[in-house]
């Protein structure tokens, strides 16, 4: 009996050690539901809204101590619509999101840091059509009851650093260059804030 | 050469006799009739364009045009209301059996009433599809009705371009009736709308 409490006192001490050396923290799940990815851009000088409607993410900090963590984001190219048949017969074509090599743009982090009151600021590389560019995006996280949280941002991108309307379409008076895209991610599980 | 015979009644003799709008209906009326014709022309021709950048561009032309048109629409009837139009001479009345003079009137309501209903339909489709309207890509205008595709596209869609087939009907009955006075009665109802200077003297 003494023994056994023992080794479970070992084991405990040893985990609670491997932690402390190796901080890993807990992996968030998102909620796909309850989580949006839309993006702005201005035709004609009026800004028109799609969505992404699929996508995943996979993060892993802690809200305290963001600056080990990692947040990896996919989403699949073929789900991008504006709700119009018309333009979104268009977007998985070469000239657009070409989804037939290129079904996944991700983002993918390289520092996270937290500039305080739920706020972060996460730098990484974003990567469209197979063309990664630097970015930095900001990020508000709150918890929205138990033991979800949502993590909200903008980020604004020139569409054509990525080919995204290429051909014809790089004419910026038609489809501006600036797009902006606005997220929110449900996570379930991310440490408290 | 020999003397000039006495001028003869001509349409433009009859013209001189004939009571005309002023110049603020009359530009308005040519304005509205040349965009409401080109604005017609272009919606038919873009809708079978393909997705492409010139089909964006026609797309917001006409609704610029469209706002234009309502705007100076609001603006013409104002007008009317406040300017009477001259009356009908007697030789026109002559030429014009009950049914043509109750014709003449309906057709003028029906077309101010189109001259808002195309427009607002339009607007509103367009609003309802989730592209606002920004007027001349500068303006944002409010939507006229809550983004629901389904319904605009099933119930707004449909009523624009109903509306403005049933425009462009009474506006070629328009141009055929004032075309009949012209030609077939000869009575210089034309020359109401004609904005050409009037001719002061013969000679």
């Amino acid at each position: 009996m003494t023994t056994r409490l023992l080794w479970a006192g070992a084991t405990l001490l040893g985990l609670a050690l491997h932690a402390a050396a190796e901080p890993m923290p807990a992996t968030a799940k998102l909620v796909p539901e309850k989580s949006q990815i839309a993006f702005v851009s201005k035709q004609m000088g009026v800004p028109v809204e799609g969505s992404f409607k699929r996508f995943d993410a996979q993060v892993a900090f802690d809200p305290k101590k963001p600056e080990g963590g990692s947040v990896v984001l996919q989403i699949d190219t073929a789900s991008a619509g504006f709700g119009i048949p018309m333009s979104d017969a268009e977007l998985p074509k070469p000239t657009w999101f070409d989804t037939a090599h290129f079904p996944q743009a991700s983002f993918r982090s390289s520092a996270i840091k937290a500039l305080g009151e739920g706020r972060f600021e996460m730098a990484g590389k974003l990567t469209i059509k197979g063309v990664s560019k630097a970015v930095t995006v900001p990020v508000s996280i709150t918890s929205s009851g138990g033991a979800y949280a949502v993590a909200t941002g903008t980020l604004t991108i020139q569409r054509l650093d990525y080919k995204v309307g290429d051909g014809e379409w790089t004419d910026t008076s038609v489809v501006g260059n600036e797009v902006q895209v606005r997220f929110k991610l449900t996570l379930g599980g991310l440490g408290p804030l | 050469m020999p003397a000039e015979p006495l001028p003869t009644p001509s349409v433009g003799a009859v013209a001189l006799r004939e009571p005309r709008y002023g110049r603020v209906a009359m530009a308005l009326h040519w304005l509205l009739a040349a965009m409401i014709v080109g604005s017609l022309g272009v919606g038919l021709y873009m809708t079978g364009l393909p997705f492409s950048p010139q089909r964006l561009k026609l797309y917001s032309w006409h609704k610029w045009a469209g706002i234009t048109i309502l705007l100076l629409s609001a603006l013409r009837l104002l007008w009317r209301l406040t300017h009477r139009p001259p009356p009908l001479s007697a030789r026109v009345l002559a030429a014009m059996p009950a049914w043509q003079r109750a014709a003449h009137r309906i057709s003028h309501a029906l077309m101010y009433l189109l001259f808002f209903a195309v427009p607002l339909f339009g607007w509103a489709y367009s609003a309802g599809m989730g592209v606002p309207v920004v007027w001349f890509g500068l303006l944002p205008l409010p939507d006229l009705v809550a983004v629901d595709k389904d319904f605009a596209e099933a119930v707004l869609k449909p009523l624009h371009q109903r509306s403005a087939y049933l425009l462009a009907g009474v506006t070629l009955l328009h141009v055929a009736a004032a075309l009949k006075h012209h030609w077939i009665d000869r009575d210089g109802l034309l020359q109401r709308m004609w904005p050409a200077p009037r001719k002061e003297s013969a000679g």
